[in-house]
Protein backbone atom coordinates (compact mmCIF):
# COMPACT_ATOMS: atom_id res chain seq x y z
CA UNK A 1 0.00 0.00 0.00
CA UNK A 2 2.93 2.04 1.04
CA UNK A 3 4.76 1.27 -2.32
CA UNK A 4 1.19 2.49 -4.10
CA UNK A 5 1.54 5.48 -2.81
CA UNK A 6 4.88 6.19 -3.73
CA UNK A 7 3.83 4.96 -7.33
CA UNK A 8 1.02 7.28 -7.37
CA UNK A 9 2.85 10.03 -6.37
CA UNK A 10 5.11 9.76 -9.12
CA UNK A 11 2.69 9.65 -11.77
CA UNK A 12 1.31 12.50 -10.49
CA UNK A 13 4.61 14.10 -10.54
CA UNK A 14 4.93 13.34 -14.26
CA UNK A 15 2.23 14.65 -15.30
CA UNK A 16 2.55 17.60 -13.85
CA UNK A 17 5.84 18.26 -15.19
CA UNK A 18 4.08 19.31 -18.68
CA UNK A 19 1.25 21.64 -17.01
CA UNK A 20 -0.21 22.71 -20.52
CA UNK A 21 -0.46 19.29 -22.08
CA UNK A 22 -2.23 17.70 -19.18
CA UNK A 23 -4.38 20.79 -18.96
CA UNK A 24 -5.39 20.23 -22.58
CA UNK A 25 -5.83 16.82 -21.79
CA UNK A 26 -7.86 17.15 -18.89
CA UNK A 27 -10.41 19.96 -21.37
CA UNK A 28 -10.67 17.39 -24.18
CA UNK A 29 -11.77 14.86 -22.15
CA UNK A 30 -14.41 17.04 -20.49
CA UNK A 31 -15.46 18.00 -23.87
CA UNK A 32 -15.43 14.60 -24.81
CA UNK A 33 -17.55 13.34 -22.27
CA UNK A 34 -19.87 16.99 -23.22
CA UNK A 35 -20.42 16.04 -26.56
CA UNK A 36 -22.00 12.49 -24.28
CA UNK A 37 -24.03 14.95 -21.77
CA UNK A 38 -25.37 17.30 -24.58
CA UNK A 39 -27.00 14.68 -26.76
CA UNK A 40 -29.19 13.78 -23.57
CA UNK A 41 -30.01 17.45 -23.10
CA UNK A 42 -30.65 17.98 -27.01
CA UNK A 43 -32.88 14.47 -26.96
CA UNK A 44 -34.71 16.02 -24.01
CA UNK A 45 -35.28 18.89 -25.76
CA UNK A 46 -37.95 17.53 -27.85
CA UNK A 47 -38.94 14.74 -25.76
CA UNK A 48 -40.13 15.40 -22.02
CA UNK A 49 -39.12 11.53 -21.04
CA UNK A 50 -37.87 8.18 -22.06
CA UNK A 51 -39.32 4.80 -20.77
CA UNK A 52 -40.57 7.00 -17.75
CA UNK A 53 -37.45 8.77 -17.27
CA UNK A 54 -36.72 12.70 -17.02
CA UNK A 55 -34.08 14.56 -18.00
CA UNK A 56 -32.85 15.31 -14.11
CA UNK A 57 -33.34 11.28 -13.53
CA UNK A 58 -31.44 10.73 -16.91
CA UNK A 59 -28.83 13.03 -15.91
CA UNK A 60 -28.40 11.22 -12.50
CA UNK A 61 -28.13 8.04 -14.20
CA UNK A 62 -25.27 9.77 -16.66
CA UNK A 63 -23.19 11.33 -14.19
CA UNK A 64 -22.69 8.28 -12.03
CA UNK A 65 -21.72 6.08 -14.76
CA UNK A 66 -19.24 8.81 -15.99
CA UNK A 67 -17.57 9.06 -12.91
CA UNK A 68 -17.64 5.61 -12.51
CA UNK A 69 -15.59 5.16 -16.09
CA UNK A 70 -13.12 8.08 -15.35
CA UNK A 71 -11.96 6.33 -12.24
CA UNK A 72 -11.29 3.15 -13.88
CA UNK A 73 -9.40 5.19 -16.81
CA UNK A 74 -6.92 6.61 -14.44
CA UNK A 75 -6.52 3.65 -12.47
CA UNK A 76 -6.90 1.21 -14.91
CA UNK A 77 -4.79 2.45 -17.05
CA UNK A 78 -2.20 -0.25 -18.01
CA UNK A 79 -4.80 -2.56 -18.73
CA UNK A 80 -6.14 -0.26 -21.90
CA UNK A 81 -2.70 0.60 -23.49
CA UNK A 82 -2.02 -3.41 -22.44
CA UNK A 83 -0.94 -4.10 -26.49
CA UNK A 84 1.51 -1.61 -25.59
CA UNK A 85 2.97 -3.26 -22.75
CA UNK A 86 3.45 -6.41 -24.03
CA UNK A 87 4.90 -5.05 -27.43
CA UNK A 88 7.32 -2.86 -25.92
CA UNK A 89 8.61 -5.39 -23.62
CA UNK A 90 7.75 -3.10 -20.65
CA UNK A 91 5.54 -6.60 -19.69
CA UNK A 92 8.33 -8.95 -19.21
CA UNK A 93 9.96 -6.54 -16.89
CA UNK A 94 7.18 -6.83 -14.46
CA UNK A 95 7.27 -10.76 -14.64
CA UNK A 96 10.74 -10.26 -12.80
CA UNK A 97 9.66 -7.97 -9.84
CA UNK A 98 8.47 -9.41 -6.51
CA UNK A 99 4.99 -8.24 -6.93
CA UNK A 100 1.95 -8.98 -8.05
CA UNK A 101 1.14 -8.46 -12.21
CA UNK A 102 -2.06 -6.74 -11.67
CA UNK A 103 -0.65 -4.94 -9.13
CA UNK A 104 2.19 -3.99 -11.01
CA UNK A 105 0.34 -2.71 -14.17
CA UNK A 106 -2.29 -0.38 -11.94
CA UNK A 107 0.28 1.13 -10.02
CA UNK A 108 2.80 2.15 -12.95
CA UNK A 109 0.23 3.64 -15.50
CA UNK A 110 -2.19 6.48 -14.03
CA UNK A 111 -3.57 9.19 -16.19
CA UNK A 112 -4.67 11.86 -14.60
CA UNK A 113 -5.60 13.91 -17.39
CA UNK A 114 -8.78 11.18 -17.69
CA UNK A 115 -10.71 12.90 -14.80
CA UNK A 116 -11.51 15.66 -16.91
CA UNK A 117 -15.17 13.09 -17.41
CA UNK A 118 -14.84 12.92 -13.75
CA UNK A 119 -15.08 16.79 -13.29
CA UNK A 120 -17.54 17.19 -16.14
CA UNK A 121 -19.88 14.56 -14.09
CA UNK A 122 -19.58 16.05 -10.84
CA UNK A 123 -21.15 19.29 -12.71
CA UNK A 124 -23.95 17.06 -13.97
CA UNK A 125 -24.66 15.34 -10.75
CA UNK A 126 -24.73 19.27 -8.93
CA UNK A 127 -27.82 19.81 -11.53
CA UNK A 128 -29.18 16.77 -11.28
CA UNK A 129 -29.36 15.75 -7.76
CA UNK A 130 -31.74 18.91 -6.67
CA UNK A 131 -33.92 18.24 -9.64
CA UNK A 132 -34.30 14.91 -9.50
CA UNK A 133 -36.60 15.07 -6.94
CA UNK A 134 -34.95 12.40 -4.54
CA UNK A 135 -35.00 12.69 -1.27
CA UNK A 136 -31.24 12.63 0.19
CA UNK A 137 -31.41 10.49 2.92
CA UNK A 138 -28.27 8.15 4.31
CA UNK A 139 -29.80 5.12 2.34
CA UNK A 140 -30.12 7.00 -0.64
CA UNK A 141 -26.51 8.78 -0.88
CA UNK A 142 -24.92 5.25 -0.50
CA UNK A 143 -26.65 3.54 -3.14
CA UNK A 144 -25.25 6.74 -5.44
CA UNK A 145 -21.59 5.91 -3.72
CA UNK A 146 -22.21 1.57 -4.36
CA UNK A 147 -23.30 2.61 -7.71
CA UNK A 148 -20.12 4.90 -8.62
CA UNK A 149 -17.28 2.81 -7.00
CA UNK A 150 -18.86 -0.45 -8.36
CA UNK A 151 -19.49 0.61 -11.61
CA UNK A 152 -15.82 1.27 -11.58
CA UNK A 153 -15.42 -2.20 -10.19
CA UNK A 154 -17.48 -3.97 -13.52
CA UNK A 155 -15.22 -1.51 -15.92
CA UNK A 156 -12.47 -2.90 -14.28
CA UNK A 157 -13.42 -6.29 -14.83
CA UNK A 158 -14.06 -5.77 -18.53
CA UNK A 159 -10.26 -3.69 -18.98
CA UNK A 160 -8.58 -6.93 -17.14
CA UNK A 161 -10.61 -9.11 -20.00
CA UNK A 162 -9.63 -6.92 -22.91
CA UNK A 163 -6.06 -7.08 -21.52
CA UNK A 164 -6.40 -10.97 -20.89
CA UNK A 165 -7.42 -11.31 -24.77
CA UNK A 166 -4.26 -9.67 -25.66
CA UNK A 167 -2.21 -12.43 -24.37
CA UNK A 168 -3.67 -14.81 -27.53
CA UNK A 169 -3.72 -11.52 -30.12
CA UNK A 170 -1.32 -9.50 -29.03
CA UNK A 171 -3.28 -6.65 -30.63
CA UNK A 172 -5.93 -5.21 -28.86
CA UNK A 173 -9.50 -6.11 -29.98
CA UNK A 174 -11.93 -3.57 -30.92
CA UNK A 175 -14.65 -5.40 -29.74
CA UNK A 176 -14.24 -4.93 -26.20
CA UNK A 177 -14.90 -1.45 -27.08
CA UNK A 178 -18.47 -1.90 -27.31
CA UNK A 179 -18.31 -3.14 -23.93
CA UNK A 180 -16.31 -0.31 -22.19
CA UNK A 181 -16.49 2.60 -24.11
CA UNK A 182 -20.32 1.36 -24.96
CA UNK A 183 -20.76 0.46 -21.78
CA UNK A 184 -20.25 4.31 -20.62
CA UNK A 185 -22.08 6.05 -23.93
CA UNK A 186 -25.15 4.10 -23.84
CA UNK A 187 -25.50 3.98 -19.94
CA UNK A 188 -26.21 7.62 -20.45
CA UNK A 189 -29.75 5.98 -20.58
CA UNK A 190 -31.22 3.70 -18.03
CA UNK A 191 -30.50 0.23 -19.84
CA UNK A 192 -34.31 -0.27 -19.50
CA UNK A 193 -34.93 1.45 -22.40
CA UNK A 194 -32.46 -0.87 -25.08
CA UNK A 195 -35.60 -3.50 -24.01
CA UNK A 196 -35.28 -7.02 -22.06
CA UNK A 197 -32.60 -9.21 -23.89
CA UNK A 198 -30.12 -6.37 -23.85
CA UNK A 199 -31.35 -5.66 -20.08
CA UNK A 200 -30.65 -9.54 -18.84
CA UNK A 201 -27.44 -9.63 -20.84
CA UNK A 202 -26.50 -6.80 -19.16
CA UNK A 203 -27.67 -8.52 -15.74
CA UNK A 204 -26.29 -11.29 -16.17
CA UNK A 205 -23.12 -11.96 -18.20
CA UNK A 206 -21.52 -8.28 -18.11
CA UNK A 207 -23.09 -6.91 -15.20
CA UNK A 208 -23.28 -3.04 -15.91
CA UNK A 209 -27.00 -2.94 -14.86
CA UNK A 210 -26.55 -4.04 -11.50
CA UNK A 211 -24.65 -0.79 -10.67
CA UNK A 212 -26.79 0.94 -12.88
CA UNK A 213 -30.34 0.48 -13.23
CA UNK A 214 -31.43 -1.62 -10.46
CA UNK A 215 -30.04 0.78 -7.69
CA UNK A 216 -30.82 3.58 -9.67
CA UNK A 217 -34.49 2.53 -9.32
CA UNK A 218 -34.07 2.37 -5.24
CA UNK A 219 -32.70 5.80 -5.82
CA UNK A 220 -35.47 7.31 -7.21
CA UNK A 221 -37.80 5.50 -5.22
CA UNK A 222 -39.43 3.85 -7.93
CA UNK A 223 -38.42 0.17 -5.86
CA UNK A 224 -37.87 -0.36 -2.35
CA UNK A 225 -36.10 -3.14 -1.77
CA UNK A 226 -32.82 -3.57 0.28
CA UNK A 227 -31.75 -5.66 -2.39
CA UNK A 228 -31.91 -3.14 -4.87
CA UNK A 229 -29.98 -0.89 -2.88
CA UNK A 230 -27.02 -3.39 -2.64
CA UNK A 231 -27.56 -4.66 -5.79
CA UNK A 232 -24.45 -2.90 -7.28
CA UNK A 233 -22.04 -5.11 -4.72
CA UNK A 234 -22.98 -8.20 -6.88
CA UNK A 235 -21.30 -5.90 -9.98
CA UNK A 236 -17.84 -6.78 -7.49
CA UNK A 237 -18.28 -10.32 -8.20
CA UNK A 238 -17.58 -10.09 -11.98
CA UNK A 239 -13.67 -9.53 -11.06
CA UNK A 240 -13.81 -12.82 -10.42
CA UNK A 241 -14.48 -13.96 -13.90
CA UNK A 242 -11.48 -11.93 -14.95
CA UNK A 243 -9.16 -12.39 -12.58
CA UNK A 244 -9.46 -16.45 -13.58
CA UNK A 245 -9.30 -15.32 -17.42
CA UNK A 246 -6.15 -13.02 -17.07
CA UNK A 247 -4.64 -15.95 -15.09
CA UNK A 248 -5.19 -18.21 -17.97
CA UNK A 249 -3.66 -15.38 -20.63
CA UNK A 250 -0.89 -15.47 -18.26
CA UNK A 251 0.19 -19.30 -18.00
CA UNK A 252 0.50 -19.60 -22.18
CA UNK A 253 1.90 -15.94 -22.05
CA UNK A 254 4.92 -16.50 -24.34
CA UNK A 255 6.87 -13.00 -24.17
CA UNK A 256 6.79 -11.06 -27.86
CA UNK A 257 8.75 -7.55 -27.00
CA UNK A 258 11.13 -6.37 -28.09
CA UNK B 1 1.00 14.72 -58.59
CA UNK B 2 2.43 11.37 -59.88
CA UNK B 3 4.27 10.43 -56.25
CA UNK B 4 0.72 11.33 -54.33
CA UNK B 5 -1.12 9.25 -56.10
CA UNK B 6 1.44 6.58 -55.53
CA UNK B 7 0.96 7.63 -52.22
CA UNK B 8 -2.27 7.00 -52.08
CA UNK B 9 -2.31 3.99 -53.43
CA UNK B 10 0.51 2.21 -51.28
CA UNK B 11 -1.48 3.51 -48.11
CA UNK B 12 -4.54 1.89 -49.40
CA UNK B 13 -3.33 -1.56 -49.93
CA UNK B 14 -1.56 -1.03 -46.47
CA UNK B 15 -4.64 -0.27 -45.06
CA UNK B 16 -6.35 -3.07 -46.82
CA UNK B 17 -3.84 -5.97 -44.82
CA UNK B 18 -5.80 -5.53 -41.83
CA UNK B 19 -8.44 -7.64 -42.48
CA UNK B 20 -9.03 -9.78 -39.28
CA UNK B 21 -8.85 -6.32 -37.50
CA UNK B 22 -11.84 -4.75 -40.15
CA UNK B 23 -13.92 -7.60 -39.10
CA UNK B 24 -14.14 -6.87 -35.63
CA UNK B 25 -14.27 -3.38 -36.53
CA UNK B 26 -17.78 -4.46 -38.18
CA UNK B 27 -18.85 -6.19 -35.82
CA UNK B 28 -18.51 -3.85 -33.26
CA UNK B 29 -19.50 -0.67 -35.44
CA UNK B 30 -22.78 -3.57 -36.42
CA UNK B 31 -23.30 -3.42 -32.32
CA UNK B 32 -22.96 -0.25 -32.07
CA UNK B 33 -25.54 0.75 -34.44
CA UNK B 34 -27.80 -1.54 -33.04
CA UNK B 35 -27.86 -0.31 -29.82
CA UNK B 36 -28.18 3.52 -30.99
CA UNK B 37 -31.03 2.80 -33.12
CA UNK B 38 -32.91 0.64 -30.07
CA UNK B 39 -31.85 3.89 -27.59
CA UNK B 40 -33.79 5.80 -30.71
CA UNK B 41 -36.78 3.28 -30.69
CA UNK B 42 -37.29 4.12 -26.69
CA UNK B 43 -37.67 7.63 -27.69
CA UNK B 44 -40.15 7.17 -30.45
CA UNK B 45 -42.12 4.81 -28.23
CA UNK B 46 -42.35 7.80 -25.90
CA UNK B 47 -43.27 10.21 -28.32
CA UNK B 48 -43.62 9.23 -31.72
CA UNK B 49 -44.98 13.19 -32.87
CA UNK B 50 -41.87 14.90 -31.50
CA UNK B 51 -39.65 12.71 -33.55
CA UNK B 52 -38.56 14.94 -36.55
CA UNK B 53 -38.34 12.09 -39.01
CA UNK B 54 -39.79 8.98 -40.12
CA UNK B 55 -38.52 5.85 -37.77
CA UNK B 56 -37.40 4.57 -41.40
CA UNK B 57 -35.43 7.20 -42.18
CA UNK B 58 -33.37 7.49 -38.76
CA UNK B 59 -32.57 3.80 -39.56
CA UNK B 60 -31.10 4.73 -42.95
CA UNK B 61 -29.08 7.64 -41.19
CA UNK B 62 -27.41 5.15 -38.37
CA UNK B 63 -26.82 1.87 -40.65
CA UNK B 64 -25.16 4.29 -43.58
CA UNK B 65 -23.52 6.41 -40.71
CA UNK B 66 -22.04 2.89 -39.36
CA UNK B 67 -20.92 2.11 -43.03
CA UNK B 68 -18.74 4.87 -44.04
CA UNK B 69 -17.75 6.04 -40.32
CA UNK B 70 -14.18 4.94 -41.62
CA UNK B 71 -14.78 7.91 -44.06
CA UNK B 72 -16.77 10.21 -42.20
CA UNK B 73 -15.52 10.75 -38.94
CA UNK B 74 -13.48 14.19 -38.29
CA UNK B 75 -10.43 12.44 -36.72
CA UNK B 76 -7.63 10.22 -37.80
CA UNK B 77 -7.50 6.60 -38.48
CA UNK B 78 -4.36 4.75 -37.51
CA UNK B 79 -1.98 7.48 -37.82
CA UNK B 80 0.88 8.59 -36.61
CA UNK B 81 1.34 11.87 -37.33
CA UNK B 82 0.71 13.71 -34.77
CA UNK B 83 2.83 11.13 -32.67
CA UNK B 84 5.71 12.26 -35.29
CA UNK B 85 5.34 15.63 -34.37
CA UNK B 86 6.08 15.75 -31.04
CA UNK B 87 8.21 13.33 -31.36
CA UNK B 88 10.45 15.10 -33.52
CA UNK B 89 10.50 12.77 -36.43
CA UNK B 90 8.43 15.17 -38.46
CA UNK B 91 12.10 16.38 -39.08
CA UNK B 92 12.53 13.64 -41.57
CA UNK B 93 9.66 14.57 -43.31
CA UNK B 94 10.39 18.03 -43.88
CA UNK B 95 13.81 17.09 -46.00
CA UNK B 96 11.54 15.34 -47.99
CA UNK B 97 11.19 16.90 -51.71
CA UNK B 98 7.45 16.46 -51.41
CA UNK B 99 4.83 19.25 -50.12
CA UNK B 100 3.91 18.32 -46.51
CA UNK B 101 0.26 19.69 -46.65
CA UNK B 102 -0.63 17.78 -49.34
CA UNK B 103 1.66 14.60 -48.15
CA UNK B 104 -0.70 14.35 -45.23
CA UNK B 105 -3.88 15.06 -47.04
CA UNK B 106 -3.58 11.96 -49.31
CA UNK B 107 -2.48 9.85 -46.62
CA UNK B 108 -5.40 10.49 -44.71
CA UNK B 109 -7.54 10.30 -47.64
CA UNK B 110 -5.90 6.66 -48.55
CA UNK B 111 -6.18 5.72 -44.91
CA UNK B 112 -9.94 6.77 -44.82
CA UNK B 113 -10.49 4.89 -48.24
CA UNK B 114 -8.81 1.97 -47.32
CA UNK B 115 -10.46 1.43 -43.72
CA UNK B 116 -14.18 2.21 -45.47
CA UNK B 117 -13.85 -0.05 -48.74
CA UNK B 118 -13.50 -3.07 -46.15
CA UNK B 119 -16.29 -2.11 -43.92
CA UNK B 120 -19.18 -0.56 -45.47
CA UNK B 121 -20.52 -3.20 -47.70
CA UNK B 122 -20.58 -5.76 -45.15
CA UNK B 123 -22.43 -3.44 -42.61
CA UNK B 124 -25.10 -2.56 -45.63
CA UNK B 125 -25.31 -6.11 -47.02
CA UNK B 126 -26.65 -7.05 -43.10
CA UNK B 127 -28.57 -4.35 -42.92
CA UNK B 128 -30.58 -4.72 -45.83
CA UNK B 129 -31.52 -8.41 -44.47
CA UNK B 130 -32.42 -7.39 -41.01
CA UNK B 131 -35.71 -7.76 -39.78
CA UNK B 132 -38.64 -5.23 -39.83
CA UNK B 133 -38.31 -2.04 -37.86
CA UNK B 134 -34.42 -2.02 -38.16
CA UNK B 135 -33.77 -2.97 -41.60
CA UNK B 136 -32.31 -0.05 -43.94
CA UNK B 137 -34.24 0.50 -47.20
CA UNK B 138 -33.33 2.40 -50.07
CA UNK B 139 -34.55 5.27 -50.70
CA UNK B 140 -37.87 6.39 -51.51
CA UNK B 141 -36.72 8.52 -54.36
CA UNK B 142 -33.49 6.57 -56.11
CA UNK B 143 -32.69 9.67 -57.64
CA UNK B 144 -31.10 11.40 -54.83
CA UNK B 145 -28.29 8.70 -55.39
CA UNK B 146 -26.76 10.56 -57.02
CA UNK B 147 -26.49 13.26 -55.09
CA UNK B 148 -25.73 11.34 -52.08
CA UNK B 149 -22.67 9.86 -53.79
CA UNK B 150 -21.50 13.75 -54.74
CA UNK B 151 -21.81 15.08 -51.22
CA UNK B 152 -20.52 12.16 -49.60
CA UNK B 153 -17.58 12.30 -51.36
CA UNK B 154 -17.48 15.91 -50.87
CA UNK B 155 -17.34 15.35 -47.48
CA UNK B 156 -14.50 13.00 -47.20
CA UNK B 157 -12.37 15.76 -48.44
CA UNK B 158 -13.47 18.21 -46.07
CA UNK B 159 -13.59 15.90 -43.19
CA UNK B 160 -9.42 15.02 -44.24
CA UNK B 161 -8.50 18.98 -44.64
CA UNK B 162 -10.49 19.45 -41.18
CA UNK B 163 -8.33 16.96 -39.72
CA UNK B 164 -4.95 18.46 -40.64
CA UNK B 165 -6.24 22.08 -39.21
CA UNK B 166 -6.35 19.38 -35.94
CA UNK B 167 -2.39 18.05 -36.89
CA UNK B 168 -0.89 21.25 -37.78
CA UNK B 169 -2.21 22.83 -33.94
CA UNK B 170 0.05 20.10 -32.38
CA UNK B 171 2.46 22.05 -33.74
CA UNK B 172 1.37 24.95 -31.56
CA UNK B 173 0.50 22.67 -28.35
CA UNK B 174 2.60 19.92 -28.69
CA UNK B 175 0.14 17.94 -26.82
CA UNK B 176 -1.16 14.47 -28.38
CA UNK B 177 -4.59 15.08 -26.92
CA UNK B 178 -6.33 17.38 -29.03
CA UNK B 179 -9.00 15.54 -29.40
CA UNK B 180 -11.06 18.56 -28.92
CA UNK B 181 -11.88 19.84 -31.90
CA UNK B 182 -12.13 16.11 -33.78
CA UNK B 183 -14.91 15.24 -30.71
CA UNK B 184 -17.12 18.81 -31.08
CA UNK B 185 -17.00 18.63 -34.91
CA UNK B 186 -18.08 14.94 -34.57
CA UNK B 187 -21.23 15.82 -32.43
CA UNK B 188 -21.63 19.19 -33.98
CA UNK B 189 -21.72 17.47 -37.49
CA UNK B 190 -24.38 15.02 -36.24
CA UNK B 191 -22.69 11.92 -35.40
CA UNK B 192 -23.73 11.63 -31.75
CA UNK B 193 -27.64 12.58 -32.83
CA UNK B 194 -28.66 13.85 -36.70
CA UNK B 195 -28.98 17.30 -36.44
CA UNK B 196 -32.20 16.97 -37.66
CA UNK B 197 -33.10 16.77 -33.65
CA UNK B 198 -31.05 19.81 -32.50
CA UNK B 199 -33.71 22.52 -31.54
CA UNK B 200 -34.52 24.65 -35.04
CA UNK B 201 -32.21 28.08 -34.72
CA UNK B 202 -29.27 25.67 -33.37
CA UNK B 203 -29.60 23.48 -36.28
CA UNK B 204 -29.62 25.97 -38.58
CA UNK B 205 -26.96 27.85 -37.48
CA UNK B 206 -25.28 24.32 -37.62
CA UNK B 207 -26.18 23.62 -41.03
CA UNK B 208 -24.44 27.01 -42.23
CA UNK B 209 -21.61 26.12 -41.04
CA UNK B 210 -18.40 23.73 -41.49
CA UNK B 211 -20.05 20.83 -39.74
CA UNK B 212 -23.15 20.78 -41.86
CA UNK B 213 -20.78 20.24 -44.37
CA UNK B 214 -19.51 17.16 -43.02
CA UNK B 215 -21.81 13.78 -42.28
CA UNK B 216 -24.94 15.65 -42.05
CA UNK B 217 -25.44 16.54 -45.78
CA UNK B 218 -25.28 13.08 -47.37
CA UNK B 219 -26.43 11.20 -44.79
CA UNK B 220 -29.50 13.16 -45.28
CA UNK B 221 -29.62 13.18 -48.46
CA UNK B 222 -30.23 9.43 -48.57
CA UNK B 223 -32.74 9.60 -46.08
CA UNK B 224 -34.78 11.88 -47.95
CA UNK B 225 -34.77 14.69 -45.60
CA UNK B 226 -32.91 17.22 -47.61
CA UNK B 227 -33.97 16.83 -51.46
CA UNK B 228 -34.08 19.16 -54.51
CA UNK B 229 -32.53 22.94 -54.49
CA UNK B 230 -31.97 22.36 -50.79
CA UNK B 231 -29.41 19.51 -51.33
CA UNK B 232 -27.59 21.19 -54.19
CA UNK B 233 -27.39 24.42 -52.43
CA UNK B 234 -25.58 22.04 -49.53
CA UNK B 235 -23.09 20.99 -51.95
CA UNK B 236 -22.44 23.87 -52.85
CA UNK B 237 -21.63 25.10 -49.29
CA UNK B 238 -19.59 21.74 -49.13
CA UNK B 239 -17.41 23.42 -51.56
CA UNK B 240 -17.29 26.51 -50.23
CA UNK B 241 -15.77 25.05 -47.15
CA UNK B 242 -13.63 22.75 -49.04
CA UNK B 243 -11.44 25.53 -50.29
CA UNK B 244 -12.14 27.52 -47.09
CA UNK B 245 -10.44 25.17 -44.89
CA UNK B 246 -7.80 23.65 -47.15
CA UNK B 247 -6.32 27.33 -47.93
CA UNK B 248 -6.82 27.51 -43.98
CA UNK B 249 -4.94 25.05 -43.49
CA UNK B 250 -1.79 26.10 -46.05
CA UNK B 251 -1.70 29.09 -44.63
CA UNK B 252 -1.38 27.59 -40.88
CA UNK B 253 1.01 25.50 -42.14
CA UNK B 254 3.29 27.82 -43.45
CA UNK B 255 3.49 29.58 -40.57
CA UNK B 256 4.11 26.84 -38.10
CA UNK B 257 6.91 25.74 -40.17
CA UNK B 258 8.92 28.84 -39.94
CA UNK B 259 8.49 28.45 -36.29
CA UNK B 260 9.49 24.81 -35.76
CA UNK B 261 11.93 23.97 -33.85
CA UNK B 262 12.97 19.94 -34.26
CA UNK B 263 15.03 18.93 -31.39
CA UNK B 264 17.15 16.04 -30.45
CA UNK B 265 18.05 13.32 -32.99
Amino acid sequence: MKLYLKYFAINLKCQMQYKAAFFIHLLSRVVLSFATVASVLVMFARFNEVEGFTLSQVLLCASAILMSFSITEVFARGFDIFPRLLGNGEFDRYLVRPRGIIYQVTASHMEFGRLGVFVQAIAVLCYAIPNSGVVWTWDKILTLFLMITCGAVVFAGLYIIFASFTFFTTEGLEFMNILTHGGKEFGRYPFVIYGGGILKFLTYVVPLAVVQYYPLLYLLGMEDGVFYMLCPLFGILFLIPSYIFFRIGLRRYKSIGA
Amino acid sequence: MRAYFSLLRIRFINGLQYRAAALAGISTQFAWGFMEILAFSAFYRANPDAFPMEFSQLVQYIWLQQAFLGVIVPWSWGGNITETIVNGNIAYELVRPMNLYNRWYFESLANRLANAAMRCLPILAVAFLLPAPFRMNLPANLGGLGLFAVSLTLTVLVVSAYVILDYISVFYTMSRYNAIFSVAADFLAGGYIPLSFFPATLRRILELSPFGAMQNLPLRIFNGEIAGSDAMWGIALQVFWLIVMVLLGKLLMKHSLKRVVAQGG
